[in-house]
């Protein structure tokens, strides 16, 4: 068992997410920073889908109240056991009534913590992930609060060594400014190309509105093409009929400040959408905090494929790492 | 002309009409239940939305250049000729200008294109009509088809059953709401909906829905099987209510007895499209028969 001394600013339960559900309006959730998530559990022996907590800017202190196996993976948020520091990215053992707090963060703006075995919650429509707005999911569907107490579940394949690391050269860097690559597209149409062209390159600022939800960009204005609404779109120039929201579109209501939908957003609505972020960068736009830069890089489907099998060839690389030296 | 685009590499967007009709709607039903049945390996989500459609895909089982191919013949083979929709026609109680969501649109009155009226007075202007009690008939008089469901979990986008000159159009809030209650009834571009949950919201509010449409604890018998009562297809006929009834619902709500009043219909395309009004009137005959 987990308790919660104190729940850090957002501390969610997250797995793959609830894939499946669009059609109903479900946003899939699941955690923001897949590759970090993923490699959390590699290191406990887990379940791939296994279910472990999605940690934001500040960390909780929790007390472990069994023996059990820990890592910590993503942005740089310090660990410490009982006041003293231990690695991230590792295999870590942890004692009955040891504590894991978290230092100030560094880099990046997630942590993810696996335990062997898995966050135990029900499992609500094949997925642990917390959704809150709809209070779906997780720890009684919302972000945890000091006192409430975690099982461990059983989703532990094997048992893995104490200090197995990941390689430095497969730990990802956080910077303070980023290069986002998207496919422009959906209803790109709609931006002039002077538009266009200004979303492409201009440095972009995330606002405070960055998180599950979405993140949302300050920058200039972008213009729409002028023209006679199409019937039940609505009268602003960046509305169009309601139609489906890609996980990782953008939007730019009424042209100024784009939001970019992530994990926990609206499945649907009336907002042309002008550029989707690719899979591969997905996880490090979940490493992005308030007032960092970013910039959008057009590539192209096949770049995009490509991008993807690179982030694959790491997992499959830290697997091997695992077998070699874990067992 | 039909437009495909890719979402990242993840998702494939298929635009069949950039203008909302009966016709587009249809149109995607057809093709993503089509799709549906092939059971392809790869695909994860297929989301049909108003007058287009959106494909959830895992590239390293199924390329997203090979989808489309395989979209393009699917939308030569669909005829709407030989499409049946089976549905459930649902009675929903509104009870208009409650004090609920008239508190809310009070709130976010510079959010709005006309802060010195109501959503509904603002609406019925607009629309031509001479008093909002007009309005209120026009929305409660013919029936809408449940055209897609999401924004969140189960709300349902709900397009009128009837000709175009008759639609009502209403534009969405200058800037959205942050808050909106849950159950109100709202209106914004062609489409009427309610809202599940409390959020944000940008379109304009009429009123409020006297039972839900979301029940994450699956207490109603409504809700046996899904969390979610609307479905893509379903028929709603928006119902107003006096306070008395709608205080009879809640408690119904409360004590776990309610059922919303449904008949199941089987209908095609071509007989809502030739006329939408005798179309309309022979779905509310059949309803409260």
């Amino acid at each position: 068992m987990i308790h919660v001394l104190n729940p850090g600013l957002q501390t969610t339960v997250q797995d793959q997410g609830r894939i499946g559900y669009y059609e109903i309006g479900m946003p899939p959730s699941g955690a923001m920073d897949k590759y970090s998530y993923t490699i959390a559990n590699l290191l406990v022996g887990n379940d791939e889908n296994a279910a472990a907590l999605e940690i934001t800017y500040m960390g909780p202190t929790l007390e472990f109240r069994e023996d059990t196996v820990i890592a910590v993976t993503g942005g740089e948020i310090p660990p410490k056991i009982n006041g003293e520091p231990i690695p991230m990215w590792e295999t870590v053992s942890v004692a009955s009534g040891d504590q894991l707090s978290f230092d100030f963060v560094k880099q990046g703006a997630r942590v993810y913590l696996a335990v062997a075995g898995g966050v135990d919650v029900p499992v609500i429509m094949e997925s642990r992930s917390t959704y809150t707005l709809c209070g779906i999911g997780g720890f009684e569907g919302r972000a945890l609060q000091q006192g409430d107490e975690l099982h461990i579940g059983n989703a532990t394949r094997e048992s893995i060594r104490i200090g197995t690391r990941v390689p430095d050269a497969l730990v990802p860097q956080f910077a303070k400014s980023h290069e986002i690559r998207v496919i422009m597209g959906l209803c790109s149409y709609r931006l002039t190309e002077e538009g266009k062209q200004s979303f492409l390159s201009q440095e972009w600022t995330v606002t405070p509105e960055a998180n599950r939800v979405g993140y949302r960009f300050k920058g200039e204005r972008l213009g729409f093409v002028p023209r006679e609404q199409p019937f039940g779109a609505g009268s602003n120039p960046s509305n169009v009929v309601d139609l489906g929201y890609p996980i990782g579109s953008i939007q730019v209501p009424d042209g100024v400040e784009p939001i970019a939908l992530l994990n926990d957003a609206v499945t649907g609505g009336g907002y042309a959408t002008i550029a989707t972020v690719i899979s591969a960068d997905l996880n490090r736009m979940a490493q992005i905090k308030s007032n960092e830069k970013v910039r959008f890089v057009s590539v192209t489907l096949e770049e995009a494929l490509q991008a993807r099998n690179e982030v694959k060839d790491k997992i499959a690389q830290i697997k091997q790492v695992i077998t070699e030296n874990g067992r | 002309m039909i437009r495909y685009e890719y979402g990242g590499d993840e998702f494939v967007f298929v635009e069949l009409a950039e203008e909302m009709s009966l016709e587009a709607n249809f149109r995607g039903m057809a093709i993503t239940r089509k799709l549906r049945e092939r059971q392809l390996p790869g695909i994860l989500d297929i989301c049909p939305s108003n007058a287009s459609y959106m494909i959830r895909v895992d590239p390293d089982q199924l390329h997203p250049d090979a989808l489309i191919s395989e979209l393009e013949n699917l939308e030569k083979s669909v005829s709407l000729d030989d499409f049946q929709i089976s549905a459930r026609l649902v009675d929903v109680p509104v009870l208009f200008e409650d004090p609920w969501t008239h508190e809310a649109l009070m709130r976010f009155r510079e959010r709005h294109q006309d802060p010195n009226s109501t959503d509904l007075e603002y609406a019925a202007r607009i629309n031509g009509f001479t008093s909002k009690e007009e309005l209120i008939e026009a929305i409660t008089g013919f029936p809408y088809l449940v055209s897609m469901v999401g924004f969140v979990p189960g709300l349902p986008w709900c397009y009128q059953m009837v000709p175009r000159e008759q639609q009502i159009e209403v534009p969405k809030y200058v800037r959205p709401r942050t808050f909106t209650p849950e159950r109100a009834f709202g209106f914004g571009g062609a489409f009427a909906v309610i809202y599940p949950v409390q959020g944000a919201g940008g379109y304009q509010l009429f009123g409020i829905a006297a039972a839900p449409i979301y029940d994450r604890e699956q207490r109603l018998p409504d809700f046996k099987d899904a969390m979610t009562f609307p479905k893509q297809g379903d028929i709603f006929r928006y119902r107003s209510i006096t306070m008395d009834e709608y205080e009879s619902i809640r408690k119904q709500v409360e004590d776990g007895t309610f059922r919303y009043l449904t008949k199941e219909i089987t209908f095609t395309p071509d007989e809502v499209t030739e006329n939408p009004q005798r179309f309309s009137e022979n779905v509310l005959g059949r309803l409260y028969e």
